[in-house]
């Protein structure tokens, strides 16, 4: 154990790798498994380490099936385990979503609390890395209209420890999505004690007053980014990190809007149905009088996510979100 | 270089109770009398049991019914073998040995209702709810035994799924990974020959379904699944040899769905009465009532007092299913999550008219 009060500098891979070897050291109960996951430490090595400290076990190199890493979880987690699942990328959950929507999510209920799956399954998602085909989707809007899951995704190495301890102490099935993108962008401080990061409560990461920046995951660095830029021309823009999507911390997002008066929503998931219209009509449901403008959305564009060489018409920049504000300023 | 042969395999069929009721003795399971005597009248109960389920819902008292006719010898035999630490994962024509691993009876007529509270187990009861998405349970299974290897517990996990979910990935995905892990897990199907419309020679080109265990590495024997002696023969080989450490077994049962695939199927549009009747000459339950009258084992007087006792035991558990207190709606709500999120405290008020307290 380490003393109290000190901190490290780590990236969110390595906020990630701690989160999960924190919580097997907490609970025996706690298992890891996936493609790569033990020898290799993970493609992107985020459970780097780990079957050195816990044994094969623990720390479970699965065969290469999605369905089986999240069927087994399901048996697993309702018979009094704790899975970790990695989905290696999230582009490659679809042969899993049968045990997924089809198990994870409805157990509970259906049993009406006899049995319950509290399992977390990891998910790289998100483009910007220039990868193949199939290595870049943000399936969020899936699960966010399927009931029973808790789907959750950090932007900064802190979040991304105390969200997947909290998630895997959850009583419930718990998507974590990590912004591949930034797994190693940036490092920040994080404690090296354990500690949690509540589920279902958004954070205001940079204030302003007349704009409010709605994102999650990778796209809140961006609209950081469009914020700084913005302030150069004396707009003050806030930007709120969601940080859990479901359940959704609406009390934040009125509480900024009704604030500011005008919401730009920004997500990488394709815009049409994506989970920025659920906002901006939750806006309209509570915050019409005080909105100065129509919400805006910054999202990826209704198309299959392009090739790497035409990754960046597809994802939403600093300029798209600058140019979605002042749209709101001059309505 | 030379052209070898790197692998061959045979795959073994059991049989120790013929149709007419001649015992294998040499193959015989060891079972007392009284067990026997059990045995029958555990399938007499269950074949009761069903056949009431398919007059509620003509009646209007019941949803749509998967029966189990034909298949009893598969369900009772396996039950057998098992100890109250496995655990069961059925697929959904499993209400027999559901019934015998100690699910409450009304509650399954409830599920079936459309009840979710069917599926709300007693806390001893190592049963999974019933599993509609076919094939996905074989996972489930997978995943059990490997939850009670890990933890130690000297018990194995009992996957049941029928012949159409052999078709499934999620089937070579379960029992791929049962035998990378060597989990305690015993896969039996019951190879009732049809997936609502389609015979087994349609699902695979495979001979048997039992061989498909040789590409898993792991054992597998086919057994006549209405022979209830030769499935507990084959059960118990399978459930030592995984709570000792000797990981999964696949058993394929065949046997024969005398009825509709449910009671929203009519199976004579695709097979023949014929076949039907061929089949009832092998039933399970009359096969071993032969075997036990030949043996002294059993007689008319003790058939009417079973058959009374077992009438009067549906008709409690129908009695008990239609006095079921009428459901909570805010019940629909309340189990989603551990904790009732804000948004749905919000909706529950909304669909109910009441404040969640």
């Amino acid at each position: 154990m380490s003393a109290a009060g000190t901190s490290e500098r780590l990236t969110i891979a390595q906020a990630v790798r701690d989160a999960m070897r924190d919580e097997m050291s907490r609970d025996e109960h706690v298992i890891v498994l996936g493609e790569d996951v033990g020898v290799d430490g993970g493609v992107f090595r985020a459970t780097d380490g780990l079957i050195e400290a816990f044994g094969p076990e623990r720390v479970i190199d699965t065969p290469l099936a999605e369905s089986a890493i999240i069927g087994m979880s399901v048996g697993m987690a309702a018979t009094g385990m704790r899975p970790v699942a990695e989905i290696q990328f999230m582009g490659f959950v679809y042969p899993a979503i049968n045990q997924l929507l089809g198990h994870a999510a409805r157990m509970r209920n259906r049993t009406r609390g006899r049995l319950s799956v509290p399992m977390v399954v990891r998910m790289p998602y998100g483009g910007g890395i220039h990868p193949p085909e199939h290595h870049s989707e943000s399936y969020e809007t899936l699960f966010l209209n399927s009931p029973g899951f808790k789907v959750v995704v950090p932007s900064n190495p802190y979040d991304a420890k105390g969200l997947l301890a909290a998630a895997i102490r959850d009583e419930d099935p718990v998507l974590f999505m990590e912004p591949k993108r930034i797994y190693r962008a940036f490092r920040e401080e994080v404690p090296t004690e354990p500690y949690t990061v509540p589920i279902g409560e958004a954070k205001v990461v940079h204030e302003g007053d007349q704009v409010t920046l709605i994102s999650w995951g990778a796209m809140v660095r961006v609209c950081h980014d469009a914020a700084d830029m913005l302030a150069r021309e004396d707009i003050s823009a806030e930007v709120l990190d969601l940080r859990t999507l479901n359940p959704l911390d609406r009390d934040a997002i009125v509480a900024s809007v009704t604030k500011t008066g005008r919401a730009v929503v920004v997500h990488e998931a394709p815009r049409t149905n994506g989970f920025g219209g659920e906002i901006a009509a939750l806006i309209g449901e509570h915050c019409l009088l005080h909105l100065e403008a129509p919400v805006q959305r910054v999202a990826g564009w209704d198309v299959i996510f392009p090739l790497a060489k035409n990754e960046h018409l597809y994802l939403p920049t600093r300029d798209r979100i600058a140019a979605a504000v002042k749209q709101t300023l001059e309505f | 270089m030379p052209r070898t042969q790197v692998y061959s395999a045979v795959t073994e069929r059991l049989e120790i109770l013929d149709p007419e009721g001649v015992l294998d003795e040499a193959l015989a399971p060891t079972l007392e009398p009284d067990e026997i005597r059990e045995l029958y009248a555990d399938m007499v109960r269950m074949r009761a049991y069903d056949s009431k389920a398919l007059k509620l819902q003509r009646q209007g008292r019941m949803g749509t019914w998967p029966p189990i006719r034909g298949q009893e010898a598969v369900q009772a035999g396996v039950s057998r073998a098992m100890i109250a630490d496995d655990w069961l994962i059925p697929a959904f024509r499993e209400h027999g040995i559901m019934l015998l691993r100690g699910v409450p009876a009304h509650l399954i007529y409830a599920y079936w209702a459309g009840d979710e509270r069917g599926s709300c187990y007693p806390e001893d009861v190592r049963v999974f709810p019933v599993a509609v998405p076919v094939g996905s349970q074989w996972q489930h299974g997978t995943g059990v035994g490997m939850s009670l290897k890990l933890r130690g517990e000297p018990a194995a996990a009992v996957a049941f799924g029928g012949d159409g979910s052999t078709s499934e990935g999620d089937f070579h995905e379960a029992l791929n990974g049962a035998g990378v892990f060597q989990t305690p897990t015993v896969f039996v199907i019951q190879n009732n020959q049809w997936a609502i419309s389609i015979p087994l020679h349609r699902q695979t080109a495979s001979e048997t379904l039992a061989q498909k265990a040789h590409a898993y590495g792991i054992p597998g024997i086919q057994v006549d699944g209405n022979d209830v002696f030769a499935v507990i023969a084959a059960a118990r080989e399978a459930l030592e040899r995984a709570r000792s450490g000797g990981g999964p077994t696949l058993i394929e049962a065949v046997t024969y769905r005398l009825g509709d695939h449910t009671t929203a199927d009519d199976a004579s549009r695709y097979r023949e009465a014929s076949e039907v009747e061929e089949w009832e000459g092998r039933d399970p339950i009359l096969r071993l009532r032969r075997y036990m009258e030949s043996q002294g084992l059993w007689d008319d007087e003790q058939q009417a007092s079973l058959d009374a006792e077992v009438a009067a035991w549906v008709d409690r558990q129908v009695t008990n299913l239609e006095e079921m207190p009428p459901q909570d709606p805010r019940d629909i709500f309340t189990h989603m999550y551990a904790e009732l999120p804000p948004h749905l405290s919000e909706q529950m008020e909304e669909a109910t008219g009441e404040v969640s307290s």
